[in-house]
Order: C-alpha cells, then sequence, then structure tokens
C-alpha cells in the first residue's frame, strides 16, 4: 500500500488536560476521514483512564503524565470520552465534522 | 462505593473468566492448583509493579508504551494458548479416558503447564494494574467516604470471583469424555480474542494499519461496553465496532489452532494404534 493511499493525518494533536478530575476543554471538534491525534495531560495528583467506548481508546495516564492517541478516520459524528476513574465529572465529547464537502 | 464495585467487578470478571477456563480445561492434571495460583500471585505482583511505573512505561517507545507492553503480552498469551491447544489435541483423549477410567488425577507429564499460568498471569496482569491505580487513586486523594470506595472495591472482587467461579462450575457440568474438546474451542475463541485485541491496540499506537477503523457497528445489538459485551469480548473477543485487522488476526488465529489441532490430532491417532479411539 503506498503513503499516498493513507488517509491524512491532521497536523496538530488535540490538546486535552485533565485537572480537579474535568476535562478542559470538554467539547472539541475534529475533521472527519482523517486521522486524529489526541493528547490528554494529566495535571491531577491522582491516576487517571483516558476511556471511550466510541474511539476504542482505554489508556492509563500515570499523574502529571500525558499520553497520545490516534483514533479515526472517524464518521462524521459525535464520540463521547471520559475518565473511567472519575466518569460522572471527568467527561467530555470529540465532534467529528465533514470537510470538504 | 457503586461506582467502585462496578469498575472493580469488570476486571476481576474480565481475569476470572480466562481463569475460569484455564482451570476447567487442566481438569484432572495433578499439580495444576500450585501452576495457576503461582500465575495468579504472579499478575497480582505484577500488576503492582506495573501500576507503579505506570508513568515510565506511558513515555517508553516514544509513547506508545502502554500499547507496545500489552499487545506483547497478548500476543504471547496467544502463542501459549496455542500451544496448550496443540499439546491436548495429541494427549487429551487418552487423558479423558485415564480421568475416567481411574477418577483421578492424571500425571502431568511433559505437559506445558508453564504455558497456562503465563496465561493467568497475562490475564490478571493486565487488568489488575487497572484496579491497583484505581484503588491507589482513592486512598491518595484521602477526602471522606474513602472506606465505603474501598469496601465497594472489595465487593467487586468477589463479585467478580463469584461469576467466574461459577463459569467453572458450569463447564465442570460436562461430562470429562468431551470436557476437553469444549475447552479445547474456548481455548481457541480466546486466543483469537487476544489476537484481534493485540494489534488493535498496535494500530492504535500507529505500528500496523487498521484497515478500516470500524467495519461494522453492533453496539445497538450488545454494548461492549456493558458487562454482557465485557464478558463476550473477554471469552470469544467480541467487539462492536472491529477494524479490518481485528478480524483477519482473529480468523488467522482461530484458524490456525483450529486446523493445527486437527493435523496433530490425526498424526497422533496414527502413531499410537494400540489406543483405542473414543466413540463419538
Amino acid at each position: 500500500m503506498g503513503l499516498a493511499t493513507l488517509p491524512a493525518l491532521a497536523a496538530d494533536p488535540i490538546v486535552l488536560v485533565l485537572k480537579g478530575n474535568r476535562f478542559a476543554p470538554n467539547a472539541v471538534t475534529a475533521p472527519a476521514g482523517t486521522k486524529v491525534r489526541l493528547e490528554v495531560r494529566n495535571e491531577d495528583a491522582t491516576p487517571a483512564e483516558f476511556e471511550s467506548h466510541d474511539l476504542r481508546v482505554e489508556k492509563i495516564i500515570a499523574p502529571g503524565g500525558r499520553i497520545t492517541v490516534l483514533v479515526g478516520p472517524l464518521k462524521p459524528g459525535t464520540y463521547k470520552f471520559f475518565d473511567d476513574y472519575h466518569p460522572d465529572t471527568a467527561n467530555g465529547t470529540l465532534t467529528a465534522i465533514p470537510t470538504g464537502q | 462505593m457503586l461506582a467502585s464495585l462496578l469498575i472493580v467487578f469488570r476486571e476481576v470478571l474480565e481475569a476470572g473468566l480466562i481463569v475460569g477456563i484455564v482451570l476447567a480445561a487442566t481438569q484432572g492434571v495433578a499439580g495444576r492448583a500450585v501452576w495457576i495460583a503461582g500465575g495468579i500471585a504472579a499478575g497480582v505482583l505484577g500488576a503492582t509493579v506495573l501500576a507503579v511505573f505506570a508513568g515510565t512505561l506511558s513515555d517508553a517507545f516514544g509513547g506508545n508504551g502502554q500499547e507496545i507492553f500489552n499487545a506483547s503480552i497478548l500476543a504471547a498469551a496467544v502463542v501459549m494458548l496455542g500451544w496448550h491447544n496443540i499439546w491436548m489435541a495429541s494427549h487429551g483423549r487418552e487423558m479423558a479416558q485415564q480421568i475416567k477410567a481411574v477418577g483421578v488425577e492424571v500425571s502431568a507429564g511433559n505437559r506445558p503447564l508453564f504455558a497456562v499460568a503465563f496465561v493467568v498471569t497475562a490475564a490478571v496482569l493486565r487488568e489488575g494494574a487497572e484496579i491497583v491505580l484505581f484503588l491507589y487513586g482513592i486512598a491518595a486523594s484521602g477526602g471522606g467516604g474513602w472506606p465505603m470506595l474501598l469496601l465497594g472495591g472489595a465487593l467487586g472482587i468477589a463479585g467478580g470471583g463469584a461469576v467466574s467461579w461459577l463459569l467453572y462450575r458450569g463447564l465442570l457440568a460436562i461430562p470429562i469424555g468431551r470436557l476437553f474438546q469444549v475447552t479445547s474451542w474456548l481455548i481457541a475463541l480466546l486466543a483469537a480474542g487476544m489476537a484481534s485485541q493485540s494489534v488493535a491496540l498496535l494500530a492504535k499506537a500507529d505500528i500496523v494499519p487498521s484497515w478500516g477503523f470500524e467495519i461494522w457497528d453492533t453496539s445497538w445489538l450488545l454494548d461492549e461496553s456493558s458487562i454482557v459485551g465485557r464478558a463476550m469480548r473477554a471469552l470469544v473477543g467480541y467487539s462492536d465496532r472491529p477494524m479490518g485487522i481485528q478480524l483477519v488476526a482473529y480468523l488467522a488465529t482461530l484458524g490456525a489452532l483450529v486446523i493445527g489441532a486437527r493435523l496433530v490430532n490425526a498424526s497422533s491417532a496414527r502413531n499410537t494404534p494400540n489406543v483405542s479411539p473414543v466413540a463419538e
């Protein structure tokens, strides 16, 4: 498979910060149809688990740590994510928006 | 308390179902209790170490440490399960006959008990690290109410263990002549599911292509995040929105194990004509 056939990768990661067991921002958008890189920083003193059934991500973040994950290419729509250890407060959405048309 | 009960229950159940199948698959083998208990102990110890080094692991391999570590563990477990199944294909029949005739444990011989112990360790390690971190987070955040959360965690461990025990007891209701056939299939499905989860992790880290991020969506039928969905994922590798590469890994592993066992079974039947085949 040639490189040209791979879907374009959005250049900059979308950054989410966990602080006080909340995501900031807690609603982000991304282009549909391309791979999207998410960076999650945990600024709390306790571990977190960044999880999304919609995006199929489940990744532990140490206190003060950061992780990146690659998702997509996504269909247009809204994708929920949360911290599995504090799902009541730490949750948010990623909305994939159609591009080009 | 309910939230911490659920999270711990879920993780213990996922590891426990695997241990239940392994226990049933090694029914009647002398010395298996020591190996499996050792596997669980090694898993718990490993989970604690893993939790302590979670940050270091995350940063390894350019930020893909967690994925590469988990994918490697799963891949190794798939190999161990394959080894077990091939071994069973050549010895399962005579073992079942011996157990039935003598009604006691048979000697393990050159049985790869190490392989099943490793699978148990891998299952406990993966799910256990999440529990350790979760409980550590509760303890570290201090705040009122954490004794209740820890109580919830303890109840979750008990509940997950109890359901896994029921699965094991249920499998034991199968007559011994059939038991190893059933557990061979369960182990083949378990291995295929692990292979599929392993490549999904690698695709998430951009190490292998996904060959389609979402081939179908059956979350309306069975949500993978529900308790039943999670149990099915642990047992047979259910995914409500699989990637293309997961399907390929699943079918390739299942095919390799089933065909491999058939071949070994056929050749061992030829080489040991003095063992009369069980009527089927």
